[in-house]
């Protein structure tokens, strides 16, 4: 019930903020798509935890801007590889182990990782991530695992049957 | 106040620029098509990224940003995602990391085993 009327709001601010426009036909159309989606979503049973991660928005305020700093100095390192050219760079292939409970929280790691210049998933398997590093800070900067104690701490996991793990 | 940010509208255009030319020439210059899609990834990430704050600046408060505000996180959400289907597909072709052995499968390539939480 909660994901739906996250889901309903979510719709509303994007319809409000696309058009700008308050005039009672346009709001009339506004409803009317926005009802036919939400029942199509219901129907497609997509509504759930994982297509509305509600319970990581209020943590994700904090490790958003995180991330955002973080991939800045790795688009520094980068593009001084780059510019320094073939000797600067160490590309290797490295297994990273997640400590995500959840699939969520797992998809979020493994996206945070290939958003972040110089590291790319390339495939996961379980909590078994093979990652392709460009230089060498890139790689021990995922090394660390400080990303991955802090996805683990935005999933905020709880167990409660529908999240499925694995 | 509007000189400042007009100013300061255009060092952001501008060195998202510079960012999204250094991401093609990496695109040119790095040996294979892995270490390529890093060189992609700068041009998804901090040259999207400055080119939308300075266009943010010219827009001021006002529904542009909000447009704005909404390309940039769906372009952070899907790059990611396009970004490792690129990987996948040029992993299952059979292109293997420089340096690179062949695991068993075929699929999956590693040059250095390194299990990187074992480090912390």
């Amino acid at each position: 019930m909660i994901h739906t009327l996250a889901l309903t709001a979510g719709l509303v601010l994007l319809w409000l903020l696309l058009s700008g426009y308050f005039l009672a036909l346009i709001l009339a159309l506004g409803i009317a798509s926005i009802v036919l989606v939400v029942w199509i979503a219901h129907r497609m049973d997509v509504v759930d935890h994982e297509s509305h991660p509600i319970h990581m928005a209020a943590k994700g305020l904090i490790y958003f801007p995180w991330l955002m700093w973080e991939i800045v100095k790795a688009n520094i390192d980068v593009a001084l590889a780059i510019i320094k050219g073939k000797n600067a760079i160490a590309p290797k292939t490295m297994r990273v182990t997640a400590s995500q409970r959840s699939d969520v929280g797992r998809v979020t790691y493994a996206n945070s990782i290939t958003l972040t210049p110089g590291t790319v998933t390339v495939y996961v398997d379980g909590d078994m991530f093979l990652v392709h590093a460009l230089t060498k800070g890139s790689a021990d900067g995922l090394g660390s695992g400080d990303m991955d104690k802090r996805v683990t701490a935005l999933e905020g996991y709880v167990e409660h049957g529908t999240e499925g793990v694995g | 106040m509007e000189m400042i940010l007009y100013v300061m509208s255009w060092m952001a255009i501008i060195t998202g620029s510079v960012f999204c030319v250094i991401g093609a020439i990496g695109l040119i210059r790095l040996p294979d098509v892995y270490c390529r899609m890093h060189a992609a990834g700068i041009i998804d990430t901090v040259g999207v990224g400055l080119i939308f704050l300075g266009l943010a600046f010219q827009a001021g408060w006002t529904l542009v940003l909000a447009k704005l505000a909404m390309i940039l996180v769906f372009i952070l959400f899907t790059s990611p995602t396009s970004c490792h289907a690129l990987c996948r597909a040029a992993a299952y072709s059979g292109v293997h990391p420089m340096h690179g052995e062949q695991a068993p499968d075929g699929a999956d390539v590693v040059d250095d085993e390194e299990d990187a939480s074992s480090k912390t």
